[in-house]
């Protein structure tokens, strides 16, 4: 670790109603791997948009290679050598992989670009970094992994002498973490100072040299990496100990009837012959890695994508599903990973929001009965203790947890049994993920069913009473939770590649 | 080589084309009347500010938007400038540049409505359209001088006469002049910042703003050069049609942009090429024009063309999800 090339000191900024950031200090030093950390919402990405530009700040100072410095926009702060690579990836999909890298800055002969030049450049930026990826590939077509090398390579391009990489392994496979790791080691032995924002704790453990924890936009404490446990952190970013310990025996009686059955069911290349059974009041763990076929095999079961074989019996009884709406028929709830684009309305109530799947219950003739509607929501408010005002709350002003629960509450109200959970937890805090899995407990104790996709190895092994691992689009294993392990998990779901 | 091969079959140009040569070929055995030189001078006289306004309006298809003040904005400009040339003695090269520079300013007020006040593209253009007709509905209907008289000479810039009266010889070096413009723009869009930024907005703006692009400088530029190829359409306009006639042009636009579409541009936006408007215009205009040769009246045409059009759309609807399936 070498001198301080990076001071943030003071740094207050507000927003209409929201005291963002109060007072935070942060420094990173050439050739560390400084990473910043906080429940959603704690300021980090505020803290990183005000440091690129982005944001202007209230007051405090920005000391950079020993000057005090304010940038207006990422483009100064780029050339000064602060590149961030965004958690949402930065890039245009339609055009190449050369043309994304040097965008904004496109060699010139004359009027004419000089495509050939950029090719070549990063050719020779992926030598340097030991990345496989052709410049004149089309970004859209290559891999999330492999888009995300891109984005590196552009900030590398940058002449950067700062890195922020604000949560840079939520999409990826854990080969593609690997990858990345040895990326940030290189970078780290260049001497460049390294920002990593993320949620994933055993990250921070293997990657970082410090950690900078912030809650409620302020400043709590730096720590020594090696110096610190999981659970030092934890109780710094939510200020309470949390209790994360896995299942030790399936809660599920072992007369409980099979609820839903699954017969050999095919839809392309992401499914392949998957079959299996769910149990009255059970939790069934969908795990693998990223890419694995999990999504996919509950959206084909769940007839939102098209299956081209597969018997589906409910409760005993053979049914078809052809789309979502023969699924909530048969009372199947589906609750998307991607909640803003599939799971609600945000600029819309609460009380739309629940009722949304289910309006003709809630009608007098032509018209809504909206009395009806209001006191169902408020029921399922006070059932699932969503955080809201009152039924009249727009979605969008609701925290990420409270969100679930709207979505929640909407399969509820439909008198669905089983429930398809996609990363119930993604893009959620700690504090509120807590809230969400005793819920789903408490709806499996009421004899809900309930599979479980997630990529957490901690959820998995915390929430299922049984665990049906995927690889490559069919199932490699199925195992009791009594019997499951991290080891045994990830054995098998890597089963399937040399 | 093979990929390279599959790729250019799997082009929506390539079979755009091939439905010109058909549609040229079926039009040809079906129909004398249309074997005739006359018929392709008809065809371009009408074609080629048709062409013009859809060479300009692929750019804010390209950027996802969409501009309908080009129809009713061409017949606005000719109407301006024609009653100024009529009225005033206004020499039709000053003319000319007044076209464009009223298609370029109200090019930057949708720009500017789009870019900077974030007006969705359809509601701007939709104001600027309604105005355009508006203003335009105030003039008289307006000749532009006739090949004979003082300041006929633009007609030249379309179609060079040698001769008089039923001797004239007529050649369409107007076809130059297109292939050109459409040459020229197609290098634009692929090898200049403006082209490749107009692609960057239509396919993700976000990310072009945090690559630090001043998006909106080019995002209105985008517009304003839209709206200067809607001017060179209305001097086109003025040559093809005997008299502009105000409160006309709505419509037309629709037309273009539909082109446009049958070329390939992508609905979403982010992909489009110059060179596959040609090929969609030229589609559009040999229904217009071929079918009444062969027994099939105006409102046939309308018809035919929006089943191509969902053809072409479906192209590429078929395409993205190959692609997805294939991710």
């Amino acid at each position: 670790m070498g001198e301080v090339i990076l001071t943030m000191k003071d740094i207050d900024k507000s927003f209409p109603g929201v005291h963002a950031l109060d007072h935070v200090s942060f420094e990173v030093c050439k050739g560390e791997v400084h990473a910043l950390m906080g429940e959603n919402g704690a300021g980090k990405s505020t803290l990183m948009k005000v440091l690129t530009g982005i944001y202007t700040k209230d007051s405090g100072t920005i000391i950079y290679e020993g000057k005090e410095v304010t940038f207006h926009n990422t483009r100064e702060a780029q050339d000064a050598g602060v590149v961030i690579v965004h958690q949402e990836l930065n890039m245009i999909g339609d055009l190449t992989v050369a043309q994304n890298i040097f965008i904004g800055r496109e060699f010139m002969k004359g009027f004419r670009i000089d495509d050939k030049k950029m090719i070549a450049e990063s050719r020779k930026l992926f030598d340097e970094l030991h990345i496989d990826i052709d410049p004149q590939a089309k970004m859209n077509d290559l891999t999330v992994g492999k888009q995300q090398m891109c984005e590196i390579a552009k900030a590398i391009s940058h002449q950067a002498k700062v890195i922020i990489f604000d949560e840079p392994s939520a999409a990826l496979t854990e080969k593609e973490i690997e990858d990345l790791f040895a990326i940030i080691r290189d970078l780290r032995e260049r001497q460049l100072g390294i920002v990593y924002i993320s949620h994933r704790m055993d990250e921070i453990k293997v990657i970082t040299d410090r950690v900078t924890v912030m809650r409620d936009g302020t400043y709590v404490g730096t720590l020594i990496t090696k110096e610190c446990t999981k659970e030092d952190i934890i109780n710094m970013m939510v200020g309470r100990v949390i209790y994360e310990e896995p299942k030790t025996k399936s809660l599920v009686p072992p007369d409980a009837p099979v609820v839903l059955k699954v017969e050999h069911l095919n839809a392309g290349r992401m499914v392949q012959d998957v079959s299996f059974e769910l149990h009255r009041g059970e939790i069934l763990g969908f795990s693998g890695l990223m890419g694995a076929g999990r999504t996919e095999t509950a959206r084909a079961l769940f007839g939102a994508d098209p299956k081209q074989s597969g018997d589906i019996y409910v409760n005993g009884k053979k049914i078809e599903i052809n789309s979502p709406e023969d699924a909530v028929k048969a009372g199947i709830g589906y609750l998307s990973e991607d909640r803003k684009r599939y799971g609600i309305v945000v600029q819309k109530s609460i009380t739309q929001n629940s009722t949304l799947a289910c309006l003709d219950r809630y009608v007098n003739g032509p018209f809504l009965n909206k009395k009806a509607e209001r006191e169902i929501t408020q029921k399922y408010i006070d059932e699932l203790s969503t955080k809201t005002p009152g039924p009249d709350q727009l979605v969008v002003n609701l925290s990420g947890g409270n969100q679930q629960k709207v979505v929640i509450a909407k399969w509820l109200i439909q008198n669905c049994d089983i429930l398809i959970f996609d990363e119930p937890t993604r893009g959620i805090d700690v504090g509120a993920k807590n809230e969400i899995y005793k819920l789903m407990a408490r709806l499996a104790a009421e004899g809900k069913s309930i599979i479980m996709i997630s990529s957490e190895m901690t959820e998995i092994l915390r929430m299922s009473d049984r665990i049906l691992v995927m690889c490559e689009g069919r199932k490699t294993g199925e195992i009791p939770i009594e019997e499951a392990t991290q080891e045994l998990i990830m054995d098998k779901a890597t089963r399937n590649i040399q | 080589m093979n990929r390279k091969k599959i790729r250019v079959f799997s082009d929506q140009r390539f079979i755009v084309l091939l439905v010109v040569i058909a549609l040229t070929a079926v039009f040809m055995a079906l129909s004398t009347g249309f074997r005739r030189y006359s018929t392709l001078l008809q065809l371009l006289d009408s074609g080629y500010y048709f062409l013009l306004m859809a060479v300009g309006v692929t750019f804010p298809l390209i950027t996802g938007g969409v501009d309908l003040s080009i129809g009713t904005g061409m017949v606005c400009y000719a109407l301006i400038a024609g009653t100024l040339v009529r009225n005033n003695n206004l020499p039709v090269a000053v003319a000319i540049i007044l076209c464009l520079l009223m298609g370029a300013m109200t090019g930057f007020v949708n720009g500017v409505l789009i870019a900077v006040m974030n007006l969705p593209p359809f509601l701007a253009t939709l104001c600027t359209c309604m105005i355009t007709r508006g203003i335009g509905s105030m003039m008289n209907a307006t000749p532009w001088p006739t090949g004979s008289q003082a300041g006929g000479w633009f007609h030249a810039i379309f179609k060079y006469v040698q001769g008089t009266g039923r001797r004239a010889t007529q050649y369409p070096v107007g076809l130059i002049l297109v292939v050109i413009v459409v040459l020229l723009m197609e290098f634009i869009l692929n090898h200049t910042r403006f082209g490749r930024y107009t692609i960057a907005i239509g396919s993700n703006k976000e990310a072009t703003v945090l690559s630090g692009i001043s998006v909106k400088r080019y995002h209105v530029a985008v517009y304003v050069v839209c709206g200067i190829f809607a001017g060179l359409a209305a001097v086109a306009y003025a040559a093809a049609t005997p008299t502009v006639q105000p409160g006309t042009g709505a419509g037309l636009e629709l037309d273009a942009i539909g082109g446009v579409f049958v070329g390939g541009v992508a609905a979403r936006g982010g992909y489009g090429s110059v060179l596959g408007t040609l090929a969609g215009v030229a589609v559009i205009m040999l229904l217009r024009v071929g079918l009444p040769f062969i027994g099939l009246q105006a409102n046939w045409q309308q018809i035919i063309t929006g089943l191509v059009l969902i053809g072409a759309v479906m192209i590429d609807i078929i395409k993205q999800r190959r692609a997805a399936i294939r991710q």
